[in-house]
């Protein structure tokens, strides 16, 4: 083989290799820097050599520590209700204003403003609204003669919630807004000539034609609320107790107040595993689709 | 079956009237064939009788009832789309029964409905497969099925041939007009193909601008085009214009252009007498024009061959008549050569005249 030949051979590694050293850096490092870590018990004080090995100790302490369930818990309980309220609210507005109106163009911007704003900002931004005498909220309500509200004491889970899906929404809404212009319309047309009402445009048209971009949008939204951590960390701080810790928040500050890097590693890789399932979902479903698309270019062939 | 008749119908959008006042009667289980070239106004046409477009002004009557303010489902029509428009996540079957579900019909009548269409249209081994796992005729296929089952008084066609390639065109032109001796029913058809047009309408409404040209049997219009536009639209071939002027010469006639000097029979002054001006256009269809070498020069056209198109028996002859293209159809057995002038006769009666300021007929032949 000529020298020439070899070098063409390489040059598609040669164009990846910078992005591969990235990852490597930033991605790979750090990972198996936490994975290695998750196995010792570790201080903040120590370097990695200094650490002890412990084995899985650090898995099972936190397998029966009733505190990380009720993390864990109250994370599943934010992630599913955010992202399926988000969803509702989403796809509902996105088939509202899937039409030319004039002003659409500015209403959809506005809609996608929250998703634009530093989390830490809508944190301050919902923790004075919330606030028991001078928000807005419980102002309101005394305005007109009803009781004021704890929101971010008993209902503080409810209320990092609405925070969340007010953040969060227009993500969901731009991209269901995005597939539905995207649908042939002529199959829409034909639908309305073969007698569907709009509702039943919605049902058994739209959505089942949306249902890709939803399911994958579905998965990306649930990736993300699982990690959620500044929104969170500003208005309540895990608090009151532990009905909104996440696990997020959970890990800092196990790293951070209680000193153990090695515990906080750990759950770090429990919530890897969780996101990891989750990712899977994704891929398989990709791949479903694609398979079902070769097959019916195959059957197309046979037809022929 | 009911009659559709637009009465003036016009739109526009924003400021731009694209289509400016129709009237169009289609009669009781008739084909109408709507063509013109791209941008003529006739998908817009058919789209405002659907109900998929709003209308400006003017009124549309479905058995004389008046229906541009109804929904498309109101007006009991079924449609064909040019990108045939089927639903992707259904299958054969579920979108052909899409209608008849959707008016919640009896199980039992479904199935009996579709598989007896799914037999007219060829598509019974397929009911289970989608969309993306047909060809483009078979989706075609679908796409007609899918009008049929709803049992609609009007068939609505929107270029339901221009997807699919050449050979599967004329095969499923053949079948459409097949079932259309099966399913009399009213038929609109839009296309921009004029053999389409000539071959499946029963009368042809050619439209170009946003205006209605003419609108007649194919053979009308092919034999007495109102105007330019309408000689020059239909007929392959298209149609040759010459400028020429009335010349009288003692007591003849003469019709005199570049390349040819025609004397006009006592039938042919009359036509012309119609023109008040003496210069005129001069239509000559490619197939009118004979090969004579033995013709008087006062009743032919000299015409030097600069190209022969082979397409089998016949030949187009691409010709200069005295720096005019000029195009004659003969058989392709004729022994000529490139370069040649080649004398080509024709009957007074086969010409056509047009007024040079408006394009309009003068002096139709009558042939009623």
């Amino acid at each position: 083989m000529s020298t020439s030949t070899s070098f063409n051979r390489l040059t598609p590694y040669v164009f990846l290799a910078p992005a591969v050293v990235i990852m490597a850096l930033a991605l790979l490092y750090p990972l198996g820097y936490m994975i290695f870590g998750s196995f010792r018990e570790w201080d903040p004080s120590q370097a990695m050599g200094e650490s002890t090995y412990v084995g899985l100790k650090n898995y099972i302490t936190l397998w029966n520590d009733p505190n990380f369930r009720e993390s864990t818990f109250v994370t599943l309980k934010f992630a599913i209700s955010v992202v399926t309220v988000e969803m509702f609210i989403g796809v509902g507005l996105a088939l509202m204003l899937d039409r030319n109106l004039r002003g659409m163009s500015l209403l959809r911007t506005l809609f996608i403003l929250p998703m634009m704003i530093a989390p830490v900002v809508v944190g301050l931004i919902w923790r004075y609204m919330y606030h028991p005498t001078l928000g807005i909220f419980n102002r309101g309500l005394k305005g007109v003669g009803l009781e004021s509200v704890d929101w971010l004491g008993q209902h503080a889970l409810l209320s990092v919630i609405i925070a969340d899906i007010w953040q969060w929404t227009p993500f969901i809404f731009i991209l269901a807004l995005a597939a539905l212009q995207s649908l042939p319309r002529s199959a829409l047309e034909a639908s309305r000539i073969d007698g569907a009402t709009g509702w039943q445009q919605i049902i058994y048209i739209k959505l089942p034609l949306m249902m890709p971009v939803l399911i994958v949008t579905c998965l990306l939204r649930l990736i993300d609320a699982f990690k959620v951590l500044e929104v969170i960390l500003v208005m309540t701080e895990g608090g009151p107790g532990l009905s909104t810790e996440i696990l997020a928040l959970r890990i800092s500050r196990t790293a951070t107040e209680f000193r153990e890097l090695g515990v906080a590693a750990a759950m770090s890789n429990y919530l890897l595993m969780l996101l990891l399932f989750i990712t899977v979902l994704m891929l398989v479903y990709n791949r479903v689709m694609e398979h079902r698309a070769a097959r019916a270019s195959r059957m197309i062939e046979e037809s022929d | 079956m009911p009659e559709i008749y637009l009465d003036n119908l016009k739109k526009s959008y924003g400021d731009v009237e694209v289509l400016h006042g129709v009237d169009l009667l289609m009669e009781d289980a008739e084909f109408t064939v709507l063509v013109g070239p791209s941008g003529c106004g006739k998908s817009t046409t058919l789209r405002m009788i659907a109900g998929l477009e709003t209308v400006t002004s003017g009124e549309i009557y479905i058995d004389r009832k008046p229906v541009s303010k109804l929904e498309p489902k109101e007006r009991d029509l079924a449609m064909v789309f040019q990108d045939y428009a089927l639903y992707p996540h259904m299958n054969v079957e579920k979108n052909m029964s899409f209608a008849l579900r959707l008016e919640k019909r009896p199980k039992k009548e479904i199935k009996r409905k579709v598989q007896e269409v799914a037999e007219i249209v060829g598509l019974s081994e397929y009911l289970h497969r989608k969309p993306a796992e047909l060809s483009g005729g078979q989706r075609q296929r679908v796409a007609m099925g899918r009008a049929l089952t709803r049992d609609s008084s009007t068939f609505l066609f929107d270029e339901p041939l221009s997807n699919l390639d050449a050979k599967l065109r004329t095969q499923m032109r053949a079948e459409l007009a097949m079932m259309r001796q099966r399913v009399r029913k009213n038929m609109i058809y839009v296309t921009h193909d004029q053999i389409e047009a000539m071959t499946l309408a029963d009368r042809i409404v050619v439209m170009h601008g946003g205006y209605i040209q003419q609108q007649g049997t194919p053979e009308q219009l092919f034999k007495r085009p109102a105007n330019k536009f309408v000689a020059g639209f239909l007929g392959t071939p298209p149609m040759n214009f010459m400028q020429a002027t009335i010349e009288d010469a003692g007591n003849e006639v003469y019709l005199r252009g570049r390349g040819f000097d025609l004397r006009c029979d006592s039938h042919t002054v009359d036509r012309l007498a119609a023109s008040r001006v003496r210069d005129i256009l001069v239509g000559v269809r490619p197939c009118d024009l004979d090969y004579r070498p033995d013709a008087a020069a006062d009743s032919a056209f000299d015409i030097d061959v600069v190209l022969s198109e082979y397409i089998g028996a016949q030949s187009v002859l691409i010709g200069d008549c005295d720096g005019q293209k000029i195009m004659v159809e003969l058989k392709s057995d004729t022994p000529i050569a490139l370069g040649e002038r080649l004398r080509f006769s024709v009957q007074l009666a086969d010409l056509h005249f047009f007024s040079l300021d408006d394009d309009r007929a003068i002096g139709q032949v009558d042939y009623s």
